[in-house]
């Protein structure tokens, strides 16, 4: 399986520089491990200490909210694509 | 002259140039500009300020653009009127109306913009974007013509044609998203990333922002260089509701006014009020809702400041109020009969919170009250139709107008007195 995730411009430089990148995953949690494994450093990014999602960043799978869903147990499949945005714009 | 030193995280405190950057690398925290205060201190006075352009750049000082050019379109130091009309019905002996419904696009987002397009100029840009409920949209439009910009905006596209007409007119590339507000706002944080262009709500938001402030220097001058006691603010983001507060805390950081202890407090349409429900929840999580309101202008269902705005209202002991759709029309139609004033919906949604929150005693009588009336009837008048007085339709006869208003007395000597 395979899923598309979407960086932000403020953590490309822990991806090469990419603004789409490929992993893997069963659900958003496990997504962010393998995001992990793969772009040391990324997860304290996203999460806090107690393991939530931190308060400015968004993330939303196929253009939904993961707070509309599940929030970190939000399931996965092949094919999903997944964006990190930061929380802090418009108005 | 400019007093912007940097950009600094609100959050960890990390220091940035002040380029188009609106997050922190680090914690993702919003950026937030950087004054030499102390260097103000004895330099931006009363007086010069006094000396100033009638416009919202009379405090060029206090915002965070580095050269003296503004792109001037007579934006701000808008009325501040004694409502007492009003006042009398609802029951508060001070009661003033800060009418920014008479800007140049006729909303306070001509504010945001100014400094927004003003520093994406600064910097090289040569469009200006934003994601827009509409006013935003329009006021973007009409900067980037005057500044000979190109301009790009992105709306839901369920908008009020007349907030969709106040873009066009322009001509900017209007680009029309099926979705939310939030829809959009989500795709132009991502398009931010790959086109060079001043996005004035994202990548150059800091900036952007920061034109609220002038709200509260306006209301503090107006009112003889003193802080009111209470101010009823529309919250979309939460972001003007913030700024306002901000800008009485600098006055008083520079001397210019005594100690502000002015409550804040917040209006939202119940339809999409992520905010005023953490507060009455009593927590400082935001829960992101689907906008189901007439108030467009108000409906961000994830308010990127909601969180500061929480903040301030604990700080500063105000309050939150939710109101729905049948009380914005209300208000609306409250606050033109009463002051003359044709305000669009989220001018209803401040007027029914005003009244909510004196009702239930948060705003007592003798507190000095302001209410920010921030954009102009006509640009919602799908709002109030048919829920209005009809003409009376009548042939260019004396008799006809006679019996027309026969019978209009007749129904107003019939109708049951109201209180």
């Amino acid at each position: 399986m395979s899923v598309s995730v979407r960086i932000p411009t403020p953590l490309r430089k822990m991806t090469n520089e990419q603004d789409v990148v490929k992993s893997t995953g069963d659900s958003l949690a496990a997504l962010v491990e393998a995001l992990e494994g793969e772009y040391p450093g990324l997860k304290d990014r996203l999460m806090d200490e107690s393991g939530e999602l931190r308060r400015f960043v968004n993330v939303y799978v196929n253009g939904e909210d993961v707070r509309f869903l599940s929030g970190l147990a939000t399931p996965l499949k092949s094919g999903d694509e997944v964006s990190i945005v930061p929380a802090v714009a418009g108005g | 002259m400019s007093y912007m030193t940097a950009l600094h995280c609100r959050e960890c405190g990390r220091e940035y140039e002040p380029g188009p950057l609106h997050v922190c690398e680090f914690c993702f925290g919003p950026l937030e500009v950087t004054y030499d205060y102390d260097g103000m201190r004895g330099k931006v006075t009363r007086k010069r300020i006094e000396s100033g352009p009638p416009t919202m750049w009379r405090y060029i000082d206090l915002l965070p653009i580095a050269g003296d050019d503004p792109i001037e379109m007579g934006t701000g130091f808008t009325p501040l009127l004694r409502a007492e009309n009003l006042g009398r019905e609802l029951g508060l002996d001070e009661l003033y109306l800060k009418n920014d419904c008479v800007n140049p696009t006729w909303s306070f987002k001509d504010r945001v913009v100014g400094v927004a397009a003003t520093r994406a100029r600064e910097l090289g840009f040569t469009t200006l974007a934003c994601a827009s409920t509409g006013n935003l949209a329009n006021s973007v439009s009409a900067h980037a013509a005057k500044a000979g910009m190109d301009a790009i905006v992105f709306i839901p596209s369920d908008l009020e044609q007349s907030k969709i007409l106040g873009s066009a007119i322009y001509a900017p590339t209007l680009v029309a998203v099926n979705g939310s507000y939030d829809d959009v706002n989500r795709l132009c944080s991502e398009l931010a990333g790959r086109y060079p262009w001043a996005f004035v709500n994202i990548n150059v938001r800091p900036y952007y922002a920061e034109g609220s402030k002038t709200l509260g220097y306006e209301v503090a001058e107006q009112l003889g260089w003193q802080a009111p006691d209470h101010c009823v603010v529309p919250m979309a983001s939460g972001s003007l509701y913030t700024k306002i507060w901000k800008g009485l805390t600098e006055l008083h950081r520079l001397g210019l006014i005594d100690e502000p202890h002015t409550r804040m407090s917040g209006a939202q349409a119940e339809g999409c009020s992520p905010i005023a429900t953490a507060w009455m929840g009593g927590t400082m999580n935001i829960r992101p809702q689907r906008p189901n309101t007439i108030a467009k202008s108000l409906a961000i269902g994830n308010p990127a400041d909601g969180y500061y705005a929480l903040k301030t209202m604990q700080e500063t002991n105000g309050a939150a109020a939710a109101v729905s759709d049948d009380e914005v029309v209300e208000g609306m139609k409250l606050l033109a009969r009463t002051e003359g004033i044709f305000a669009e919906t989220a001018g209803g949604v401040t007027i029914a919170a005003l009244k909510r929150l004196v009702q239930s005693g948060v705003i007592r009588r003798g507190e000095r009250t302001v209410v920010f009336i921030t954009g102009a009837g006509l640009k919602t008048p799908d709002a109030v139709m048919g829920r209005l007085a009809a003409s009376l339709d009548i042939e260019a006869t004396v008799e006809s107008f006679e019996a027309a208003k026969r019978e209009v007395d007749a129904r107003v000597s019939a109708a049951p007195a109201t209180a």
